[in-house]
């Protein structure tokens, strides 16, 4: 199905924002998520289920006033 | 030093982290301007995370308390949301709310900030709201369970410094207990030590550090500003009056015309 990651479409085949995190290429790494606007915790990801057209925000530190 | 929520901070300085040059001039202009408190964002992260945790362990070197912002938040669920995963990223509920109204000024949005730190207050959140010098405003912003206030000096990143002094000087003196911080505007130091000389409890600024020629000589000329104009604060200046008056006696004065 196809999701969007950080506004760009993607496929996948997981079930849920974990596995997508694994499949997309953030399996090693600390980042903080949300999934169509709403914030999901770290412990959450892996009960939190990915649909069609999911919007997922994958995000880290960066430099800020 | 200030408190914020509880919390004595080291310094009157909170420092940014965007726009250094490098990061070594970031590492140095922080150790210059003894800066109590660092700034940091939430932003994309491309697969791998290593680019975000590459400046995390630079950050955490800098042995700051971090206050995360929600910098470029338009809507109330922008900023919670945001807010939200900074808390869960950087272990902190210290958050730098700012809602934007307008893209141009850069000028806070005072319905959204209202709503959204209603919002982070009630769930735990030491909402640090980015607000203008409005009173009433920031009335209302305690009301909700601001322990702090941080309007404006001038908009972001113009380096005016601070534009409204009647209004700063009215909201310092309508909430005289609560913690207030400059945040935004600051070009040059001289600035700084006004805020300071009104009564203002910090400043928060970024570049004018970040964007001046020597970082690290800026960073310590706001340092020494900053003490400066909170000695003379703490002083007690003298009222300014409008006809001269001599300082040296009058009395013995030799009559030599």
């Amino acid at each position: 199905m196809q999701i969007f990651v950080n506004g760009t479409p993607r496929q996948t085949t997981a079930t849920t924002l974990a596995a997508a995190l694994a499949d997309l290429g953030y399996a090693e790494a600390r980042v903080a998520t949300a999934v169509n606007e709403s914030f999901v915790p770290a412990a959450a990801r892996a009960s939190h289920p990915l649909a069609e057209g999911d919007r997922l925000e994958i995000l880290a530190p960066r430099q800020g006033g | 030093m200030p408190v914020f929520y509880g919390t004595e901070v080291a310094s009157r300085l909170m420092l940014g982290t965007a726009q250094y040059p490098s990061p070594s001039v970031l590492t140095e202009a922080f150790r210059r301007s003894g800066a109590g408190i660092a700034t940091v964002s939430l932003r994309r992260e491309a697969a791998g995370g290593a680019e975000g945790a590459a400046f995390w362990d630079m950050i955490r070197d800098l042995g700051l308390p971090v206050l995360p912002n929600t910098a470029g938040c338009h809507s109330v669920r922008e900023a919670v949301t945001t807010a939200h995963m900074a808390r869960e990223y950087f272990g902190t509920d210290w958050i730098k709310l700012e809602v934007i109204g307008h893209a141009d000024t850069l000028q806070p949005d005072p319905f959204g900030l209202l709503e959204a730190a209603r919002i982070l207050c009630a769930d735990g959140f030491k909402v640090f709201p980015y607000t203008t010098e409005d009173g009433v405003l920031g009335g209302r912003l305690l009301d909700v369970g601001c322990e702090v206030l941080m309007p404006w000096g001038a908009p972001i990143g113009t380096g005016l410094g601070l534009n409204n002094l009647y209004g700063l000087r009215t909201l310092r003196a309508q909430f005289p207990e609560v913690p207030m911080v400059i945040d935004a505007g600051l070009g040059l130091p001289s600035q700084a030590a006004r805020a300071m000389e009104l009564g203002f409890d910090a400043v928060l600024l970024n570049t004018a550090v970040a964007r001046a020629g020597d970082p690290a000589a800026m960073a310590t000329g706001f340092a020494r500003a900053l003490e400066a104009g909170r000695l003379a604060y703490e002083a007690d200046p003298m009222e300014p009056r409008d006809m001269a008056a001599p300082s040296t006696p009058l009395l013995g004065l030799a009559v030599l015309a």
